[in-house]
Order: structure tokens, then C-alpha cells, then sequence
């Protein structure tokens, strides 16, 4: 697949080194995206990397992506200013299973730059709200500077029909949410976890902590829902970087079922 | 006061028999926001069931004032130090809001847990559980789980 060439319209910058990028297709050509879905951005010069998309799935016209600037392609990315362009290849990957936590009550965890592949979610399950049961965001961050989405995540809260709680690891003056890790959030959900959906995302070691959380409150492994990170290239099941055991997460991934791939999360040489 | 401990996750699925001694050496109490609920070094009286609220754990760390190390919420139970001797606290709570909880006084609970190696065996166990998510915790914040 060739790359398109996208223009960016506006930069926003986030908390934490995070920046997101409102682009459109120079061709004028907008592409449907599933939530969970990711795109392979690439910084002319520099290199390509995937990066999920982390807009409304029903706002056609606009691609939002989510960066944090961690290396040489994402600082390039994230040093990209209005007027300037850079080449997408995607949608790609298996999206959330958002359908199959219907009629159920669902836990969103979100932890560091995790919150934004899950925003897509937040978005449509609030646009199909009559659909779900008691929906709750639980989102971690290490600084309460660090946390994303700051100003949307107050807006969701004062709506009303979604629990929205927060949380950093290190207080500081000023911070009146929670301090602790991401899963010490869990007690305050309510609720009967054994029929809850929970969808996890953020670095793989939070997704370990955060899915055995979710079990230890009842919630069945097949009902966890995550998404990998591994290193990709083509993001067509072309050139093997991104084998993980049997799967190949840019095609069977990035979202999985916990009870398919805990055995080998965590698994120094997979 | 028995209802009461019934609804809260730490006293799940116990025995009536059992919930009754622990009632009675229960009270309710309402703590307003701001109040420090815990001195490091003060003897370790009780512990407490929150019912509603939050509390932040941590250390008055000279120059800074209080620092919070970590909050807890409704469902949650504040302070083990009253099973162990030297039975002291060795950390300082305050009250982030305002607080509903089930007071259990210590003494009271020992003096019975003597009496009935039942009841001190439940009531270890629990307690063994809470420490036992709070190390995974401070395992968490260790290893920095949003550190890619
Ligand atoms: C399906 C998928 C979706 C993703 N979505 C997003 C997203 O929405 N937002 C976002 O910011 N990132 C996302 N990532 C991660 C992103 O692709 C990497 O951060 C990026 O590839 C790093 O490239 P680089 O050239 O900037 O850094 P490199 O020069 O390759 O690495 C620099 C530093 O970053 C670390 N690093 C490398 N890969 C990753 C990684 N996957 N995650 C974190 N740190 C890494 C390296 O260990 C090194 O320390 C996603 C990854 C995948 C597989
Ligand atoms: S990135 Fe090439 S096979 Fe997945």
C-alpha cells in the first residue's frame, strides 16, 4: 500500500510530550477507521511508525492521531506544524470489539499515552450510550502533568452517565484526584464485574498489571480486551516485525483478547 | 451496625457468628475533610472500613508539608498496624473529603481474636490480602507502568 499524503490542518500540544495531529488527505479522499484502529505515519526523511488513530469514528473528513515523542520518528511527527505534510498508509489492524459489550457494563483502563487508542471508544459507546451499562474510565498517569485529555476528561465526568476517575503516581500541590497506580482505581468501580467488558491499553507492563486487576475482581480473561505494541513495517503480514508467537498483531492485533495472549505477554524473547 | 459491615467488600461472605463480634466492637463515624485521621508514631487503636470518601496516606515531610503518597476510597479498609505490635502507626492519613467509615476498635477486636482463634484467622486473612495488593501496588509504582 502506498503511502497518501496528508496535510496537517492543526496541532494541538497535549500534556506529557504528547502532541496530536488533526490531518486531511490532500486528495481530499477521507478514510473510515473502526476504533482501535492505527495508521503508519510517516515523517518524510525520517521513518514510519503506526500510531492508532485517536479521533471520533463518526467524524468524517479529519484524522486525529496522538503522538508522544519518544524517538526520531515521533519527534518528527510531533514537530509537524499546520501546512505541513507527511505520507499515511491505513487504516489498519483488528479494532475494539466495541459490539461485544453490549448490554454490559464495561471498564475502560487507560494508562500514559493508552487513553488515546481508547478515546475512539469513549466516543462511540457515548454516542450509543443507551447501549451499555454502567460505563467507567479509569485512567493513570505518572504526574497529574502528564495526563491526557485533561479538559475532555472533565467534560465526560460532568455528564453524568459516564465514571470517569483519575488518577497519578506522584501528587502534586494542587491535584485533588487520586494518587496511586491506574488499578488502584478498580474499588471504586461498582457493579457486577463478572458481566463486565473491560478494554485495557497503555505500555504492555501497565496492560499486565491492569488485566490481572480486572480478573482479580472477577472478570473473565476472554472479556479483557487489549491492544499490543510491537515493532511493524509493512502492517500488511508482509515482513514478520511484528510476529508475535502465532500472530502477527499489525493483522491479528493490535486489539486481542487477554486470555489469547497472556501466555506469551511478558515473554522476554516474543 | 451489623447491616453495615455486611456492606462493605472486606466483611463479604462472613458467618453471622462472626459478624456479630466484630459488630460489636464497631461504631460509625463521619470525619470532615481536612482532618488528619492518623499520626505516625500514635498508638494503633483501629482500623477503618470506608464507607464513603477519600483519604490520602502519606509522610509530613519537613519544608513540604504532607506528602501524599497514595489515596483510598469507599470499599477500602485504612490501617493494620493495631494486629502487630509495637501497635503504631507508621504513617499519617488525613481526610481528602468527607469520610463515612466503620471504625473496629483494636483492643476490642484483639481481646476477642484471643478468645477465638476463628475470628483472628478470618481477620488475618483479609488483612493478608489488602498487604498483599498493596505490595503489588508499590510493586507497580516501582517498575513505573507508564514508562514504555
Ligand atoms: C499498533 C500501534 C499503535 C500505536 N499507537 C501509538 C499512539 O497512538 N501514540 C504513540 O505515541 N505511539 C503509538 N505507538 C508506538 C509508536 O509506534 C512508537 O513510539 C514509535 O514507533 C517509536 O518510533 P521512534 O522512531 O519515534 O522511536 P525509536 O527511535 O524507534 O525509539 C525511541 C525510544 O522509544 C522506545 N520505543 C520504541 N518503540 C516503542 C513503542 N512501540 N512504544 C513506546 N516506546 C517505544 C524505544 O525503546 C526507544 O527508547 C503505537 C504502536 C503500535 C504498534
Ligand atoms: S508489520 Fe510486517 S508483518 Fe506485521
Amino acid at each position: 500500500m502506498i503511502p497518501r499524503v496528508h496535510r496537517v490542518r492543526e496541532r494541538i500540544q497535549e500534556q506529557g510530550d504528547s502532541v496530536t495531529l488533526v490531518i486531511e488527505p490532500t486528495d481530499g479522499e477521507w478514510k473510515p477507521f473502526e476504533s482501535g484502529q492505527f495508521n503508519m505515519l510517516w515523517a518524510f526523511g525520517v521513518g514510519e511508525v503506526p500510531i492508532s488513530i485517536s479521533g471520533d469514528p463518526s467524524e468524517p473528513g479529519r484524522v486525529y492521531h496522538t503522538i508522544h515523542d519518544v524517538g526520531a520518528a515521533t519527534h518528527a511527527l510531533c514537530s509537524l506544524t499546520p501546512g505541513e505534510e507527511l505520507g499515511v498508509r491505513g487504516p489498519f489492524g483488528r479494532p475494539w470489539d466495541v459490539n461485544a459489550a453490549k448490554g454490559r457494563d464495561v471498564v475502560l483502563l487507560a494508562g500514559g499515552i493508552g487513553l488515546a487508542p481508547l478515546r475512539p471508544v469513549v466516543y462511540e459507546m457515548l454516542a450509543r450510550r443507551a447501549e451499555f451499562g454502567h460505563i467507567a474510565l479509569l485512567v493513570g498517569a505518572r504526574t497529574p502533568g502528564d495526563l491526557l485529555f485533561p479538559d475532555e476528561l472533565k467534560a465526560w465526568r460532568e455528564r453524568g452517565d459516564i465514571q470517569v476517575e483519575t488518577t497519578v503516581d506522584r501528587y502534586e500541590l494542587g491535584w485533588s484526584g487520586h494518587v496511586g497506580v491506574v488499578t488502584t482505581l478498580m474499588p471504586l468501580v461498582a457493579g457486577d464485574m463478572a458481566q463486565t467488558m473491560g478494554f485495557v491499553c497503555g505500555p504492555e507492563i501497565m496492560m499486565r498489571f491492569g488485566a490481572r486487576s480486572l480478573m482479580d475482581r472477577g472478570v473473565s480473561e476472554d472479556d479483557i480486551q487489549v491492544s499490543l505494541e510491537r515493532n511493524m513495517q509493512c502492517a500488511v503480514e508482509q515482513c514478520g516485525h511484528c510476529q508475535f508467537g502465532e500472530f502477527f498483531v499489525c493483522s491479528d492485533g493490535p486489539v486481542f483478547r487477554w486470555g489469547r495472549v497472556a501466555p506469551m505477554v511478558g515473554v522476554r524473547e516474543l | 451496625m451489623r447491616e453495615l459491615l455486611v456492606e462493605h467488600p472486606f466483611f463479604a461472605d462472613l458467618d453471622s457468628e462472626t459478624l456479630d463480634l466484630l459488630a460489636g466492637c464497631a461504631r460509625n463515624e463521619r470525619i470532615g475533610a481536612g482532618a488528619r485521621i492518623l499520626h505516625e508514631g500514635d498508638p494503633a487503636n483501629s482500623f477503618y472500613a470506608i464507607r464513603e470518601g477519600k483519604i490520602a496516606l502519606g509522610s509530613y515531610v519537613p519544608g513540604r508539608g504532607f506528602t501524599t503518597v497514595s489515596t483510598i476510597g469507599a470499599g477500602e479498609v485504612l490501617g493494620w498496624s493495631w494486629l502487630f505490635p509495637p501497635y503504631k502507626w507508621h504513617f499519617d492519613a488525613e481526610a481528602r473529603e468527607d469520610v463515612s467509615a466503620l471504625s473496629l476498635d483494636g483492643a476490642c477486636l484483639r481481646a476477642k481474636c484471643d478468645a477465638d482463634p476463628k475470628l483472628g484467622y478470618h481477620l488475618s486473612q483479609r488483612f493478608a490480602k489488602v498487604m498483599e495488593a498493596r505490595l503489588g501496588i508499590t510493586l507497580a509504582l516501582l517498575v513505573d507502568i507508564y514508562h514504555s
